[in-house]
């Protein structure tokens, strides 16, 4: 075989691995855009602030662990809890008061506060991150002989995928997500069969952001703890949301992990087309399916 | 007649400041042009200002009666921005001088601005030996390190221990170009080979797709030309992925103190790095980085400390010709040695490198440290002939042959 043809198509181990590696970036992907098709989908929000909710899960969980001394596994559920505390005193603040506006509004006070808060912790924290190491249970590797998978990173996968699926469920097929949706369609109505539509939006907003925080804490031990953490992946989530159309939470389940799996192969076959491939997608999309791969047409 | 007195008076005015190029302007004002809030941030930003100031405060505030004003300003990393804030800064605002400048690729478009300005820049944070080489300019001085120095440095003394095939994983921008090329260079001239090389996109979080690529390579040594966040977070995705347990080495080519901190040392430990100043070297360092703490809570990293090096030197230079002329300013800086806490006979060649000793530092084990920030121990003392020499020579039209 000639020299390019080596670099042009890596072998089928490597493959596989960058397919796997794709896969773990595609379940952050899944989750985030998770929270914000719910939140968009059931409120008609455009959450800006979701970026600087998961970096909070992730500063939770350090805070955690360097204040209180609570390692990774109560802040699993600790960090996702206060962080959609504070996010449920924020939609009582702030997202209430607007709801009724054009979603611009929205938009502009999701974004400004994301601001806001990131900048807080940079002034506090600095830029450069806190370390947090993986937990004792998951550490450690697996060599599955085309490839050596982290155990944590395996750990990701199948987290998300059972926090997304659970979600979905949650929504789609229970009694309390079809309040949830009804709301949304006609939310008079609803509130004339005898439910506080206010508090369940106030609920979701929380759950949201809960899911948010919760990817922050996953992503805690991988990546750095630092104020951008969420200003770097909201963009990309946000595109994954568009190509999977705004509000549906399957299409954003799936979008999320396939985005994930194509970034990954463009890693491979042209690494500095890496971080505006997903744009290219979404521009294609928006051409040929305004309303998203999954998406009702309004 | 009359008119024609005041013409006269006039010219002869214009002749005698040309003649003397006095400091016009009521201040003297000095630029701190840095990432004040992304993945470089923590090694220059804000604490560059800081330095900054206390090499104003230090100088005693005033140069030629005129006192020095400090302004700062956020280039977002993004060469358009820094070059717009530049023009502006020397055409409207009267800066006189501007410093740090973390970002090659920010730091080349300033170099370009400053030299149809012909204005005195300073860049400590920028690592691209371009700066020094092919686009090299009469007013600039590029005082640190660069990536001349660091392949002198880490990759010669990698490549000596053993390390003799290498991947560079690279920051794909005029940085990272530069440190892989020369760090290549330094590999080749050592005997060393290059398997293969990756270019990342600036900012990246996950790292183990190129991780990956590197681990198929089998080459020995994994370079890492990039920084900041980008050097943290490769660093901790190879410990995932057992770069380093399946027997391969990381190279980080440009590691700053704050990365350290960051990572922690059970991660970095034994890690070689090649920095031009460490706070814990002398009394002098300590006594300075003292000072410097009290006011950021950070020790400062190299960038830091030569910002205020570099402010201290433009005004001994400014106050010595009376002028803050950029070509005038920088003869005498050319012809001054330079001497501080960080640097010791420094000098600036003609293409406007600061020759100056770099140093071999290693990561210490968590269980040698102290407590936070007493991370490294000198191996090695780079003389700066050695450690700024250009294995394949310099373009620099400024310098001949």
């Amino acid at each position: 075989m000639p020299d390019w043809l080596h670099i042009a198509i890596p072998p089928a181990p490597l493959l596989f691995a960058q397919l796997l590696v794709g896969l773990i970036n595609g379940a952050f992907y899944a989750m985030l855009s998770l929270g914000l098709a719910v939140i968009f989908g059931l409120l008609n929000i455009i959450n800006f602030t979701h970026g600087a909710q998961y970096m909070l899960g992730a500063f939770c969980a350090w805070f955690l662990l360097s204040w209180l001394g609570l390692g990774y596994w109560p802040s699993l559920i600790i960090a996702p809890i206060v962080v959609g505390a504070a996010g449920i005193v924020m939609e009582r603040l702030f997202l209430r008061r607007i709801a009724k506006l054009d979603h611009i509004y929205g938009l502009l006070l999701t974004f400004g506060l994301a601001l806001i808060i990131e900048g807080a912790f940079r002034q506090a924290y600095g830029s450069s991150g806190q370390p947090y190491v993986i937990p004792p249970e998951l550490q450690g590797a697996q060599n599955l002989g085309f490839m050596f998978l982290p155990t944590y990173r395996a750990w990701v996968i199948g987290a998300s995928l059972v926090i997304c699926l659970a979600t979905w469920f949650v929504i789609e097929r229970t009694r309390l997500g079809a309040y949830l949706r009804a709301a949304t369609e006609n939310p008079v109505l609803v509130q004339a069969l005898g439910i506080n539509v206010p508090r369940l939006v106030t609920l979701t907003y929380g759950g949201g952001v809960a899911l948010a925080a919760l990817a922050g804490v996953l992503a805690a031990p991988i990546y750095q703890v630092r104020p951008q953490m969420g200003s770097e992946i909201i963009i990309v989530v946000f595109a994954v949301v568009v190509i999977g159309g705004m509000g549906s939470i399957m299409g954003a389940i799936i979008s999320g992990f396939a985005l994930g799996l194509i970034e990954g192969m463009t890693k491979v076959f042209y690494p500095e087309a890496s971080n505006t491939v997903i744009f290219m997608i979404m521009a294609l999309v928006l051409l040929v399916k305004p309303a998203g791969l999954f998406g009702r047409a309004a | 007649m009359r008119i024609a007195r005041l013409a006269a008076i006039a010219a002869a005015l214009t002749v005698a400041t040309a003649a003397q190029a006095q400091i016009t302007q009521d201040t003297v004002k000095i630029g701190v042009l840095a990432d004040m809030s992304s993945l470089y941030a923590d090694l220059g930003g804000s604490g560059s200002v800081e330095a900054a100031k206390m090499a104003v405060a230090d100088f005693g505030g005033t140069v030629g009666g005129k006192k020095i004003e400090i302004v700062s300003a956020d280039h977002q990393n993004k060469p358009d921005t820094g070059a717009a804030i530049a023009r502006q800064w020397f055409d409207q605002d009267g800066v006189d001088m501007i410093t740090d400048l973390t970002t090659s690729s920010v730091a080349l478009a300033v170099q370009e601005v400053a030299r149809a300005k012909n204005k005195v820049i300073l860049v400590s944070g920028a690592a691209s030996s371009d700066l020094t080489g092919k686009a090299c300019a009469p007013t600039s001085v590029h005082w640190t390190y660069d990536t001349v120095a660091l392949a002198n440095g880490t990759g010669a003394a990698v490549v000596k221990a053993g390390g003799d095939s290498w991947f560079f994983i690279t920051a794909d921008y005029a940085f990272g170009h530069a440190l892989e090329r020369d760090t290549s260079a330094v590999v080749k001239a050592n005997g060393g080979k290059v398997l293969g090389d990756v270019k990342v996109p600036l900012n990246t979080a996950d790292f183990s797709s190129y991780l990956l690529q590197a681990q198929a390579s089998k080459a020995k040594i994994v370079g890492l030309a990039n920084a900041g966040g980008d050097t943290i977070n490769s660093i901790k995705q190879a410990a995932e992925f057992g770069i380093v347990a399946g027997g391969q080495k990381l190279a980080g080519l440009l590691v700053f103190l704050s990365d350290i901190h960051s990572l922690g040392l059970q991660t970095a430990q034994g890690l070689q790095l090649t920095e031009s100043f460490y706070w814990d070297m002398n009394d002098e360092t300590r006594a300075w980085s003292k000072r410097f703490f009290e006011k950021t809570k950070r020790e400062p990293t190299m960038n830091q400390a030569g910002v205020y090096g570099a402010v201290t030197a433009y005004l001994n230079a400014v106050k010595a010709v009376n002028s803050v002329d950029g070509p005038t300013v920088m003869k005498k800086m050319k012809a001054t040695p330079i001497n501080d806490f960080m640097t010791k006979n420094g000098h600036i060649r003609e293409d406007g490198t600061l020759v100056r000793d770099m140093y071999l530092f290693e990561v210490k084990k968590p269980s040698e440290s102290k407590g936070p920030w007493d991370y490294y121990k000198l191996i090695a003392t780079i003389p700066g002939e050695e450690a700024y020499k250009r294995p394949n020579g310099n373009e620099c039209p400024l310098v001949k042959g």
